[in-house]
């Protein structure tokens, strides 16, 4: 099954990468900066947490002492978490989006969320790269443990694509599931270490957070970027095999429902 | 290679009273189903040989575009089977996919890897793209700058870069200009030529009457004919006029060829004939000679109103002439039951060599679609042979003269010479 999914997917290679760089272009297409505008917004953002919290609020994590630390862990929270908030909401709406093209051409639709989920991919790496040299910059780059990041960020984008496609097919069916995912990552985004660290929130609140799949994944981050060691691997395990188990549900969800998907457009 | 066997197939879409039932029939798959099927075809069986070109004709909402996306896999079937041998290469959704903001030619390249194609095979399509669509400088232009039929035609070039096994036609033939809708037509004819099977879906009866095998008659999601075009069309014709209660007959002619009455029956047609110059009954005319059609109808219901038209057919079942008494400034009115009525049509036979057929229609006013007393198929056939005239080519008789000039001088110098 995900065998004939994937040669359909290496069959149509050409259209997958063709759609992604065009959607990339398609987006600073009439600006007269162009591709600058990628670059230009992360840059906007880190310099933004940089000066409010470091120079302005003077914001300090505990145990750590440098006045770039806070932004950093900022940072190494905000820009992942919006790795995985892009994949799940433009995978939701993913048929919906392209129903029409879904509704009259004959292509395998396991394209559509592989073009989101590497469009997330490509405007992730621009501004991670800027992210990265930032960090050079300050003289707060981790050095190899940097490669660390891959496994999790690999773990990350298998979570997010395998609840994305997931709620991608269901809101083709009730569009109740589109509107819950909105609402729900509100409450994700302030459930996960993000802004904060996770021992300043009160005892009571701490079993949730370790619930929450994406706080192992942000502190995995934060783990590398901020204290500059390696994640803790024995956490991130299960979250592993979660994801997988997500992934082959979203498959086998698609799979079944893909014809349906067609005729309910 | 290009062969389609379509075996029990049938699509029926799922319609649930509530989003809630289908919430239930999700999370509970066992029990009764709670969804009703609403079946758009059913029962579909029919198989294309390769190299075949068949027409499918039907009333809007007969199920005529849903089997397409069933061939072409842009749907599932509910139940049976499709069997396509070969790349299938539809026209239903032309410039379907194109970016307003992109370049015809990054469009068209978009548009190929959507087909599947590799950047290499586009890469060595893309000239022969670019000349057959024939949009000159535009093609590095944004398509939002196109015009309709440019769009139309670059994308028409796109879809038949490449020879298909099996093209699948969706009205999609009115592309662009009548000059491009020539060329594009001829390119399908040279795909078939060189064994591309195709299926066409079309109101146009001439166009399927020209490059049709057979025809395949849909109506409310079945099959209710299939065979020769002129057979088919014919009766989707008379299907089309008649509302209801009226009923349709075909028989078989001595010559092989289907006559179709259809009609509500308040007039009928009781004799044809056809005279010659010297109103002696005949099935042969000279070409020019003058004819004379003669008809005889009898009125059996009060008409308020009585509209007699004929039409000449060729061979093909291609419209050569047609007139009726309402164009010709003569209908009747208030008819009573009983009357008997003798309509003469004069006129020369200024036609080609071959058999014509003669189609007569009853209505009551220009068009047999309104109310149809009777139209009747193939109510005679006769054959025009030329022994006087100069041979010529084709159905039509212009009797063409002839004007020489050669080196500046009129042409009554060079007779003299």
């Amino acid at each position: 099954m995900s065998l004939e999914l994937s040669r359909a997917l290496w069959r149509y290679r050409g259209f997958i990468m063709g759609s992604v760089k065009r959607e990339f272009q398609a987006r600073y297409r009439n600006s007269l900066l162009g591709a600058a505008w990628t670059v230009l917004q992360p840059l906007a953002m880190i310099t933004v947490y940089t000066v409010v919290f470091s120079e302005l609020m003077r914001a300090r994590l505990p145990g750590l002492d440098t006045p770039f630390a806070y932004s950093i862990y900022l940072c190494a929270g905000l820009l992942t978490w919006g790795l995985f908030a892009e994949i799940l909401q433009r995978s939701q709406t993913v048929f919906l989006d392209h129903g029409n093209m879904i509704k009259k051409l004959n292509f395998p639709r396991i394209c559509l969320p592989a073009i989101t989920v590497l469009n997330a991919l490509v405007n992730f790496a621009i501004t991670f790269s800027i992210f990265l040299v930032f960090l050079l910059l300050v003289g707060s780059f981790p050095g190899w443990i940097v490669l660390s990041a891959l496994p999790v960020l690999l773990i990350q984008v298998a979570l997010a694509s395998g609840l994305g496609i997931i709620s991608g097919v269901l809101n083709v069916f009730f569009r109740d599931v589109g509107q819950f995912v909105n609402v729900l990552l509100q409450f994700w985004f302030w459930l996960t270490p993000i802004v904060y660290a996770s021992d300043t929130i009160p005892a009571a609140a701490r079993p949730l957070l370790r619930l929450n799949p994406m706080t192992w994944i942000v502190q995995a981050y934060q783990q590398i970027f901020v204290y500059r060691r390696m994640p803790d691997w024995q956490h991130l395990w299960p979250l592993a095999i979660l994801a997988v188990m997500l992934c082959i549900m979203a498959l086998m969800l698609f799979r079944r429902r893909a014809g349906e998907i067609v005729d309910e457009l | 290679m290009g062969e389609i066997r379509v075996t029990g197939l049938g699509k029926a879409y799922k319609k649930y009273p509530s989003q809630w039932s289908r919430l239930a029939e999700w999370v509970f798959p066992v029990g009764k189903p709670r969804h009703q099927d609403h079946w758009v075809l059913r029962d579909i069986d029919f198989h294309l040989q390769a190299g075949e070109a068949v027409g499918i004709v039907g009333s809007n909402g007969a199920g005529k575009s849903t089997l397409l996306k069933l061939i072409t896999g842009t749907i599932r079937p509910s139940c049976g089977s499709i069997n396509c041998g070969g790349r299938v290469a539809a026209l239903l959704e032309l410039g379907m996919g194109f970016h307003p903001d992109f370049t015809g030619r990054q469009n068209a390249v978009m548009g190929g890897q959507l087909l599947g194609l590799s950047l290499d095979e586009i890469d060595r399509l893309l000239p022969e793209i670019e000349a057959f669509a024939e949009i000159g400088e535009y093609i590095d232009q944004p398509v939002r700058t196109y015009s309709s039929g440019m769009q139309m035609r670059l994308a028409f070039s796109v879809a038949t870069a490449q020879r298909p096994d099996i093209l699948i036609v969706d009205e999609a033939l009115s592309v662009g200009d009548s000059y491009f809708q020539h060329k594009s037509f001829e390119r399908i004819r040279s795909f078939r030529r060189e064994g591309t099977t195709l299926l066409i879906v079309s109101h146009d009866r001439y166009a399927i009457q020209t490059i049709c095998d057979r025809a395949i008659l849909l109506e409310a999601g079945r099959v209710r004919m299939q065979g020769l075009p002129v057979d088919v069309l014919d009766y989707y014709n008379a299907m089309m006029a008649e509302r209801d209660h009226q009923t349709i007959n075909q028989h078989v002619l001595p010559d092989g060829r289907v006559s179709t009455v259809s009609g509500s029956g308040e007039a009928a047609i009781t004799q044809v004939t056809l005279l010659d110059r010297h109103g002696m009954p005949t099935s042969f005319a000279e070409v020019g000679d003058p004819l004379c059609l003669e008809v005889g109808v009898q009125v059996r219901a009060p008409l308020p109103r009585l509209v007699l038209g004929f039409l000449l057919k060729d061979r093909l079942g291609q419209a050569v002439y047609g007139i009726n008494t309402h164009r010709l400034k003569q209908p009747l009115s208030e008819l009573r039951p009983g009357d008997e009525l003798r309509y003469r049509f004069r006129f020369p036979a200024r036609l080609g060599k071959g058999s014509y057929s003669v189609t007569l229609s009853l209505s009551r006013e220009d068009s047999h679609v309104d109310k149809n007393y009777e139209w009747r198929d193939n109510a005679l056939v006769f054959h025009v042979v030329n022994t006087h005239q100069e041979d010529f080519v084709g159905c039509s008789w212009l009797n063409a003269e002839v004007d020489i000039g050669v080196n500046g001088a009129d042409s009554v110098a060079v007779d003299q010479a």
